[in-house]
């Protein structure tokens, strides 16, 4: 079942140096309790991507320049960023981890009443209940003594433990579908194991969607049943998780998963094949695809027409080329 | 390159290195930081020895000791014969000018206001090794080396683009031609696709130069892959060091194989099968570190001894340094 289905969203920035197409054209769906991951290096737009669906995009610079997202029937675009109807949804139904849990956590006030806010406002608890609630949170997500450490400050915390709280209060109001932005690229490998088992975990107790936005090819592979990879602004290719790495069909997929080291490779097994070039400067892109110029593939159609929609090659998996590389 | 003759071009022995931390007005020192706790180590002539461990284990302490950039607590650091832990401050240029660094932070490491040419000539200006027209052939030199146009010698660094920096970092590494060059987390700040080019870039180099690495990073695949042999760092000691493919096929010490298992390899298919240990808690604090071995209180395999003493680094076998007693 379809939860969330973002169709065709486009944001762009209007610069000092020119228009930036950030997510240019971006569509996914997202169904009940599944994992799904988007993915991309810096900069192509995954996070802008989320963001723009929650609304959370400022503007100017930011304008939203169409698309759909629908949720539960309605279009949430059509909605004011501030407005009624978008804040009963943001943080209750959809939530979002993000990244730094040092920044997005409020320095200033302790975990209960960061904690508590959200119950209180969408869930309607008096604050006792609120607080019960708050204590519950954080005894699933694995905070030690969480009855003393909620009257804690964020700065009190570790890292990993402070993207625990972070977790938590994307759980409050029992959602339907979570965000994860980088979540654990703050943080060491032995904790990230530790934060994604216990994510993974929760959402398949509570059956909530949960879509990991990373450029960690190996946290998609691990968690992820379908993934959505990004360059430049847009979804280039997009399928089921064992058909993208065992069977990439576009250039840029391909490249990636080649110019990856693989932990359990001998030394001096394998060379590791570069993606030559840089990725794009997406301040006034030409309409080809923006790949071109690092494109190993390419063909004389390339060149001259635009950028190609995504193009069904298989159950389940698009993309967005003109040339269909089968197989490694 | 010839590896079997296992030439050593670096001996650590018994490296400390503790910061202290002070109170009060008469800066009396209250306790230590244990950044690098009694550890010893070779690197051989032209091997790429991997230093890995997660934040704060002490391993970039460590490649700034070698280059002794710190002046290490106790122990001596053997270099070409000599103990550079003990010569004094004015005369360590002389031998700093044979071991070059490389830094993780291509914009924070290079000078914003530099040319990339000065950049990459500084080291052999320091060193009086060249000037004028000399010092110019070798910057273009040295640009060609690291895949760089000289034409681009007048720009400053913003105007590179992240992997281009880093090239430059490495240029300015090579340029007094040194025979060891510190790795520090070169690609950690690059982008996916941007990190092959790096890898290989430093591979051809050692080859074509004959170079030796300790090559500091956390990514333990990057490390594998270009390593001869691997040292796994917890909390200021070494926990395990053997060869690069051994470390995977065979890891012994229960911290290596956890911190293994927690790394995803970029592969569904493999990824079902793995068997994942999770490690409990967080890493100590290397002020007040556990007794005994440091990886005891989150060890699945720990019995009463392991609070007692410290296990010591033991040979078990083709070089497989294990610090464990219950392996």
């Amino acid at each position: 079942m379809v939860l969330l289905d973002v169709q065709n969203i486009k944001t762009y920035f209007h610069t000092e140096y020119g228009l930036v197409k950030a997510a240019d054209g971006v569509s996914f769906q997202v169904n009940r309790g599944e994992i799904i991951g988007l993915v991309g290096e810096s900069g192509c737009g995954k996070s802008v991507s989320i963001l723009s669906v929650m609304q959370l995009i400022t503007s100017p610079p930011g304008e939203k320049a169409g698309g759909k997202v629908i949720f539960e029937g309605k279009d949430l675009l059509q909605y004011t960023a501030n407005g009624p109807e978008m804040r009963a949804i943001r943080g209750s139904k959809i939530t979002m981890i993000f990244q730094e849990p040092m920044t997005s956590l409020n320095p200033v006030l302790t975990i209960a009443r960061q904690l508590t806010e959200t119950l209180e406002l969408h869930l309607d608890m008096d604050k006792g209940a609120a607080r019960e609630r708050a204590i519950e949170l954080l005894k699933m997500v694995g905070v030690p003594d969480a009855s003393r450490r909620i009257d804690d400050y964020p700065h009190q915390f570790s890292g990993g433990m402070r993207q625990r709280v972070m977790i938590a209060m994307a759980l409050s109001c029992n959602p339907m579908i979570i965000f994860a932005d980088e979540p654990t690229t703050a943080v060491d490998v032995t904790t990230q194991a530790q934060l994604l088992e216990l994510m993974k975990d929760l959402v398949t107790r509570l059956d909530t969607s949960l879509v990991i936005v990373t450029h960690n090819l190996g946290v998609v592979a691990r968690y992820a049943e379908r993934i959505y990879v990004m360059y430049a602004g847009r979804i280039i290719e997009s399928g089921l998780s064992e058909v993208i790495f065992n069977h990439p069909r576009h250039p840029y997929t391909v490249g990636l998963l080649n110019s990856v080291p693989k932990l359990g490779e001998k030394h001096g097994e394998r060379k590791l094949i570069p993606i030559y070039g840089i990725p794009p400067n997406l301040i006034n892109m030409p309409p080809t695809c923006a790949f071109l110029p690092r494109c190993t593939e390419k063909i004389g159609r390339c060149a001259k027409e635009p950028w190609p929609e995504l193009r069904s090659v298989g159950k389940d998996h698009y993309i967005s080329c003109y040339v269909d590389i089968k197989g490694k | 390159m010839d590896k079997s003759q296992n030439e050593k071009i670096m001996q650590v022995k018994n490296l400390k290195m503790y910061f202290p931390i002070t109170r009060g007005l008469l800066r009396r020192k209250v306790a230590d930081i244990k950044a690098v706790d009694d550890i010893s180590f070779d690197i051989k002539k032209h091997e790429t020895l991997g230093l890995v461990g997660e934040s704060g284990c002490g391993k970039t302490t460590t490649g700034r000791c070698i280059l002794r950039l710190y002046q290490p607590t106790s122990g001596s650091i053997i270099f070409s014969g000599i103990d550079i832990s003990k010569v004094p401050e004015r005369k360590i240029i002389e031998h700093r000018r044979d071991m070059g660094v490389i830094f993780q932070d291509p914009f924070g490491s290079l000078n914003p206001r530099q040319s990339a040419g000065s950049i990459v000539g500084d080291p052999l200006k320091v060193h009086h090794m060249a000037y004028g027209k000399e010092l110019k052939k070798r910057v273009i030199e040295l640009f060609e080396i690291v895949g760089l146009d000289p034409s681009m010698m007048d720009r400053v660094p913003h105007e590179f683009s992240g992997g281009q920096r880093q090239r430059i970092g490495i240029a300015r590494a090579l340029a007094c031609s040194p025979s060891l060059i510190v790795c520090d987390e070169p690609i950690s700040a690059l982008d996916v696709s941007i990190q092959a080019q790096i890898i290989n870039l430093l591979e051809e180099l050692q080859e074509k130069l004959g170079l030796t690495y300790l090559f500091i990073a956390h990514d333990l695949a990057v490390v594998q892959h270009i390593s001869d042999r691997v040292a796994v760092m917890y909390l200021g000691r070494i926990m395990e060091l053997t060869d690069s493919s051994e470390l995977y096929d065979n890891p012994l010490h229960p911290y290596t194989k956890a911190l293994l298992s927690a790394i995803p390899i970029p592969d569904p298919d493999a990824e079902k099968t793995r068997t994942r240990i999770v490690l409990k808690g967080e890493v100590p604090s290397p002020v007040n570190p556990p007794p005994g071995c440091h990886f005891h209180p989150r060890c699945s395999l720990a019995i009463k001894e392991c609070s007692q003493a410290r296990p010591p680094l033991r040979d078990v076998g083709n070089e497989h340094y294990v610090a464990c007693i219950r392996v």
